[in-house]
C-alpha cells in the first residue's frame, strides 16, 4: 500500500527470549531510524481560505 | 439468460404454495433505470413481481444473516459462493435454504453505461448478445460483452456451486482469463508509486460506506467505522482516514472475498475498490490455494493451521 518493505517487520518472539526482544528492536528501530521519517501516513492540518 | 424468470417463477410459486420456503430472496424490477432491488416475496401473488437480467449484480447472500425463518434464495455463480461462506460462518444453516441456481453469463456494469449516456438514461432493455438504451434525444445500442462488470468479465464460476434446483442449464465456465493483470501491475509499482496510486485511486471517495453496505462480508453488527469506543479510525474525510478504512474493510473480507463485485457495483463516485480485496484473494490462491465458498467441507485459511503454510516474513 505504499510502505517501504523494511518499514515493517514479523517476528515470533517467546516471553522467555528477552534477549531476543532485545535484540530485535535494537534492530528494527536502527534500521527504521536510517530510512528516515514516513511522512505518508500523518494527517494534514485541514487547511483555511 | 432473460428466458429464466419462468422457470425462476415456477420454482418459487411451488416452494411457496407447498410452504417449503417462508419467503424467497430475488430481485424486482428497480424505480431507476439499471437498478434492480432486492425483494423479499412472502405471498405466490408476489411471485410476478419478481425479475431476472442483467441488473440483477446485488449479492442476495446479504440479505440471509441471521435470519430464522426458511428461504428461497436465487442465488448466481458468485451469490451461492458467498451463501457457502455464511455457512461456514455461521450465519445461517444450509437446512434454512433451497437455494435456486442461476448459471449467469454476467451483470451489466451500470458505471460504464451511464459513462456513454448522452443524457439521463430512461430506459435500459436488453437480449442476449445487445444492450438497448434510450434517454431523452439519444438511443444507443450497445455489445451485452463489452459492457459487464469487470468481475464478470474474468469470472471463473459462472455456475452456483451450491444449489437445490436449478433455473437453466449450466453454462460454459471462462478458462482463458487473466485474473489478476491489474492487481500485478500494482505489485510492481514503487512504494512512493503504490501510495500515489491509492491516492488517486480513493480520492472521490465520500465515505458514504456504500461498499460496506453492500457487501455480504460486512456483517459485523458494529462495523469498526462506526465503533467510537474506542475510536479505531478517524470518521472524517481526510485521506488517510479514508485509506485506513479501506484498507481495513478489505483485511476483513480477506479469505473470504468471492469477488462478486457488488461494492464496486454499489459506489456511487464509481471507485474500483475490488482492486483491494482482489489482492488479498490472489495472495490466498498463491499461498493457501484457496477460493472462498467453493465448499462446505474445507476450513478457510485464516482459522486453520498447516506446519508448512508461509513464514517467509517472520525474521
Amino acid at each position: 500500500m505504499g510502505i517501504e518493505p523494511g518499514r515493517l517487520q514479523f517476528s515470533w518472539i517467546s516471553s522467555a527470549e528477552s534477549t531476543k526482544f532485545v535484540d530485535v528492536v535494537n534492530v528494527v528501530t536502527d534500521k527504521i531510524k536510517a530510512l528516515g521519517p514516513h511522512e505518508n501516513f500523518v494527517k494534514r492540518e485541514a487547511k483555511v481560505g | 439468460m432473460l428466458t429464466y424468470i419462468d422457470k425462476i417463477k415456477e420454482i418459487s410459486r411451488r416452494l411457496l404454495k407447498e410452504s417449503k420456503v417462508d419467503l424467497v430472496v430475488g430481485f424486482r424490477k428497480g424505480t431507476v433505470p439499471m437498478m434492480n432491488e432486492p425483494c423479499f416475496v412472502k405471498t405466490v401473488e408476489d411471485v410476478d413481481h419478481l425479475v431476472w437480467d442483467g441488473n440483477c449484480g446485488i449479492n442476495l447472500a446479504n440479505y440471509l444473516t441471521n435470519r430464522k425463518e426458511k428461504i428461497g434464495i436465487i442465488a448466481k455463480g458468485c451469490d451461492s459462493r458467498n451463501i457457502v461462506t455464511h455457512i461456514i460462518e455461521n450465519k445461517i444453516k444450509r437446512d434454512q435454504l433451497v437455494i435456486i441456481g442461476v448459471p449467469c453469463n454476467g451483470m451489466i456494469d451500470r458505471h460504464k453505461i451511464e459513462a456513454m449516456a448522452e443524457s439521463e438514461i430512461k430506459e435500459v432493455s436488453e437480449t442476449e448478445d445487445t444492450i438497448q438504451v434510450e434517454g431523452d434525444g439519444f438511443e444507443k445500442t450497445l455489445d451485452r460483452k463489452a459492457m459487464l462488470q469487470q468481475n464478470c468479465v474474468i469470472c471463473v464460476h459462472r455456475n452456483p456451486v451450491i444449489y437445490d434446483e436449478l433455473a437453466a442449464d449450466a453454462v460454459k465456465e471462462q478458462t482463458e482469463v487473466d485474473r489478476y493483470a491489474d492487481v500485478r501491475q500494482i505489485e510492481a509499482l514503487s512504494p512512493q508509486a503504490k501510495w500515489d496510486f491509492f491516492e488517486n485511486l480513493l480520492s472521490t471517495c465520500i465515505r458514504c460506506y456504500a461498499c460496506r453496505n453492500a457487501c455480504p462480508l460486512c456483517y459485523c453488527p458494529t462495523c469498526f467505522v462506526d465503533e467510537s469506543r474506542p475510536q479505531w479510525v478517524g470518521k472524517s474525510q481526510d485521506p488517510i482516514d479514508i485509506r485506513t478504512f479501506h484498507f481495513l474493510r478489505a483485511y476483513h473480507c480477506a479469505g473470504r472475498c468471492t469477488d462478486c463485485g457488488a461494492c464496486e457495483r454499489a459506489c456511487p463516485m464509481g471507485i474500483k475498490v475490488r482492486l483491494f480485496t482482489k489482492k488479498l484473494e490472489k495472495d490466498c490462491l498463491e499461498l493457501f490455494d484457496w477460493e472462498a465458498g467453493l465448499t462446505l467441507e474445507k476450513r478457510p485459511p485464516l482459522d486453520t493451521y498447516r506446519p508448512d503454510d508461509p513464514d517467509g516474513f517472520i525474521k
